[in-house]
């Protein structure tokens, strides 16, 4: 392998500041959605008491996800050892970082008091999964921070490896701990699954790699850099194996519930009769998300062309969206069964008449700070590779592969 | 530092402590019925827990009077539709800390009408997850939202079994001295936990019932007409099945 | 020299309208017509007051909400309660708020505005008495 070099990202000025100015338009009108939301109160989002998390939620446990998954890149360069991964990995980490905050600063601007972040910060309840999460997502950005420098600094290079390590273990409980928090909740027959957590895994693999890989091809097409199949070839049968995964985990996680009548009502609800949630999961998450995706991938033409990948990794991008608006908000339109032998006739609180499900339109300033959050994740991104030394300056396969040839 | 203020208040007690007390006592309370009523001075302890038995035989179809009560008691009716706002958005947003329910038996048909409210856990899935520990259950058994710590993020509404709580989603103008209320966090049913504080029986919404279908009372006083009554006859908790023991109780459903 | 005048007219006039404001404090920090007015002094002595009302204040809601105690003379509805005046319809005029016809701010409002110090506590709890059913 020949000595990796790495350049700051040098598309023309005007081009690189249209694309901020682009951003920054969108994270303006990102901000006033923020703040008619914060003035007003919640009542001006479609959510309510009883679909309480909603449309916020969906992309910052996506952006989440997928951080976790972002990093992985790196891990396969410094914990596999996989050499021809290794020039991949500063942007690994950095994606890592910015999705992660994107993510995060979603879910606290979501929050009925923002202001008291300060709370979440110094009170804590040590059985709550969310209290723990706090400091999984503060010591993954501390320790991908400090694996970025063992990357890009030569004295820290030695502690390359067992950063790494460190790295890649600590995302695999902070991807566990974001999937308990769906997985811990027993009164939901959605949630309550140790396999919410492993699931979630699995989906970080697949999300957090399409975005990589869009990123990776969109920053070096931009500039002219080589990028060469070699490696693409390999990034994206990854990407093909981690939505095969995804596959086999939902088909396990709906043939278990099907087999338990208790959960009958349930499935039935999410693959048959749930209207939107019952379309997202087909349509969006199998169809166009896995099936569609891993066609394309695995086609021997298609797979290796630039805008076959392209399109499976936006369609991973937007399954995986689909996946969370089914799981986020599916799980609690489905009706909460407080009593079990019973149908409910009436109810002051819409308890889900007659099996009905819960009522959720989702608003526009919750979208706009979802995709404020995604704007703000590449924005942070583009500045980064523009300012510091992120990406190699050439993936030409002889560069990557010293067998190549 | 609490040592000086102790001190200070103690030379100012002596010179000007009783106007200053006999103003403080009052706001928030019920005067009508403080007969034999003393601020409470001492931690609440779990010497008592409370609860509520529901007669769902007693309960009719259609009354809503403890809804009513409730709204009354705990200052829910001052709330209003926000500007804009259509009345099925309101009917979802707005804060309801008890409700009634029409619920029809699978297997019979049998049909019975029930209010539901928080059922006061003993082990409450609202309080494990809770981040800040704003979601906690007093000593007496009373689970509640310590406003001062909730940030507003909602898992314990996702957790609560019984949808139980809700959210304040707009901005509130009038509130009660007895039940602050303020946009961006969450709160239930409190046992009419400002009741218990000042001595003052009953809640509001067993005080409502007319069919004497809500018993209020001390689950751990042998003696208490709640007690008696949950030997006396069967009962049951909902969602049984997650044993959380809960401090309500049912008949006949 | 005609600068060193005007630093000192400025000195002197910002000086006396400190001195001004000061004593104008003092005479207005409790509202003619509450309850307070009339007593010599809060539930500690007035410096005291000034400077650590918050912490007693925050020292009792833990102990209110967590513990039940409320047998004090720390609560802050006592503070409402005794702080607030009327206006000239014998209507509760908000602690944290002005007089709408003169203008004048109210117990809790005219030195929080004053130092800039936010007032958090009635963004929940009322700024007058309230009681059930009125």
């Amino acid at each position: 392998m020949k000595k990796i070099y790495y350049r700051e990202w040098g598309i023309e000025s005007p081009r690189y500041w249209g694309l901020l100015a682009v951003l920054t338009v969108i994270l303006a009108v990102a901000g006033f959605a923020v703040l008619h939301m914060e003035h007003e109160g919640h009542w001006v989002t479609g959510m309510n008491n009883e679909v309480v998390w909603g449309v916020p939620h969906v992309f910052a446990i996506f952006l989440i996800v997928a951080a976790s998954g972002a990093l992985n890149v790196a891990a396969l360069g410094s914990v596999f050892g996989k050499h021809i991964y290794k020039s991949l990995g500063r942007l690994s980490g950095l994606l890592a970082m910015t999705l992660l905050l994107s993510g995060l600063l979603i879910l606290v601007l979501d929050l009925g008091q923002p202001s008291r972040l300060i709370v979440a910060m110094t009170t804590y309840n040590f059985k709550s999964i969310f209290a723990w999460n706090i400091y999984l997502y503060v010591g993954f950005l501390v320790i991908v921070a400090a694996y970025l420098f063992t990357m890009m600094e030569r004295k820290a290079q030695r502690f390359y490896k067992g950063v790494g390590l460190l790295a890649f273990v600590w995302r695999l409980i902070l991807t566990t701990g974001t999937g308990s928090i769906f997985g811990f909740i027993v009164a939901r027959p959605g949630y309550d699954a140790a396999m919410l957590a492993p699931m979630f895994i699995i989906m970080s693999f697949a999300y957090g790699l399409a975005i990589y890989l869009l990123v990776l091809m969109f920053t070096f097409d931009a500039e002219g850099r080589a990028l060469g199949d070699k490696l693409l070839g390999r990034l994206k049968s990854l990407l093909g194996i981690f939505v095969s995964a995804i596959f086999y985990f939902v088909l396990v996680y709906h043939l278990t519930n099907l087999y338990g009548t208790e959960n009958h009502e349930y499935e039935a609800f999410i693959l048959l009769n749930g209207g939107i949630y019952t379309t997202l999961f087909w349509v969006g998450w199998v169809l166009l998300g896995m099936l569609v995706p891993m066609a394309i991938l695995f086609h021997p033409a298609l797979g290796n062309s630039r805008g076959g990948i392209i399109a499976a990794s936006l369609l991973v991008i937007l399954g995986g969206l689909a996946a969370m608006y089914v799981i986020v908000i599916g799980g609690q339109a489905f009706p909460m069964p407080i009593f079990p032998d019973k149908i409910i006739l009436e109810s002051g609180f819409q308890d889900g008449i007659g099996g009905a499900a819960l009522y959720y339109s989702p608003s526009l300033p919750e979208f706009l700070l979802g995709i404020g959050g995604v704007a703000l994740a590449l924005g942070v991104t583009l500045v980064a590779v523009r300012m510091l030394k992120f990406l190699p300056a050439s993936l030409a396969d002889e560069v990557v592969d010293p067998h190549h040839g | 530092m609490s040592e000086k203020i102790d001190q200070n208040r103690r030379e100012f007690v002596s010179v000007a402590g009783k106007a200053a007390a006999a103003s403080v006592v009052a706001p928030g309370v019920l005067l009508h019925s403080i007969a034999h009523a003393e601020p409470r001075a001492e931690p609440v302890t779990d010497a008592v827990r409370y609860g509520l038995l529901i007669d769902t035989t007693k309960c009719a179809d259609g009354c809503s009077d403890c809804v009513s009560a409730c709204d009354k008691e705990n200052g829910l009716d001052l709330l209003g539709k926000p500007d804009g706002a259509t009345d099925e958005d309101w009917a979802r947003q707005k804060p309801r800390w008890i409700r009634t329910v029409k619920v029809k038996d699978r297997l019979s048909g049998h049909v019975s009408s029930l209010p539901l409210m928080c059922q006061h856990c003993e082990h409450p899935p609202c309080v494990d997850v809770c981040p800040t520990g704003a979601s906690f259950r007093r000593a007496d058994g009373i689970v509640m939202v310590d406003r001062h710590t909730c940030i507003g993020c909602r898992y314990c509404m996702m957790a609560c079994p019984y949808k139980a709580r809700s959210f304040i989603h707009e901005n509130i103008k009038v509130k009660l001295s007895a039940v602050p209320r303020g946009k961006g966090c969450v709160e239930s049913c409190t046992l009419c936990v400002h009741r218990r504080d000042y001595g003052v029986a009953g809640t509001a919404c067993a005080d409502a019932c007319e069919h004497g279908a809500i018993l209020f009372g001390d689950l751990n006083d042998p003696n208490s007409d709640i007690t008696k009554a949950l030997q006396e006859r069967n009962h049951t908790q909902l969602r049984a099945d997650l044993k959380l023991n809960t401090g309500v109780r049912y008949r006949g459903i | 020299m005609v600068r060193t005048v005007t630093r000192l007219l400025l000195l002197a006039a910002l000086l006396f309208s400190a001195v001004t404001f000061a004593e104008s404090q003092r005479n207005n920090a409790v509202i003619e017509g509450s309850k307070a007015a009339d007593l010599d002094a809060c539930v500690a002595p007035t410096d005291f007051m000034r400077r650590a009302h918050f912490e007693l204040i925050e020292h009792q809601r833990h102990i209110t909400v967590h513990q039940g105690i409320r047998k004090t003379d720390n609560s802050l509805a006592g503070c409402v309660n005794c702080h607030v005046a009327k206006d000239v319809h014998g209507t509760f005029l908000p602690v944290d708020g002005a007089n709408p016809v003169t203008g004048e701010q109210q117990f809790c409002a005219g030195c929080h505005e004053y130092s800039g110090v936010q007032l958090d506590c009635f963004s929940c709890h009322t700024n007058v008495p309230l009681k059930a059913g009125k």
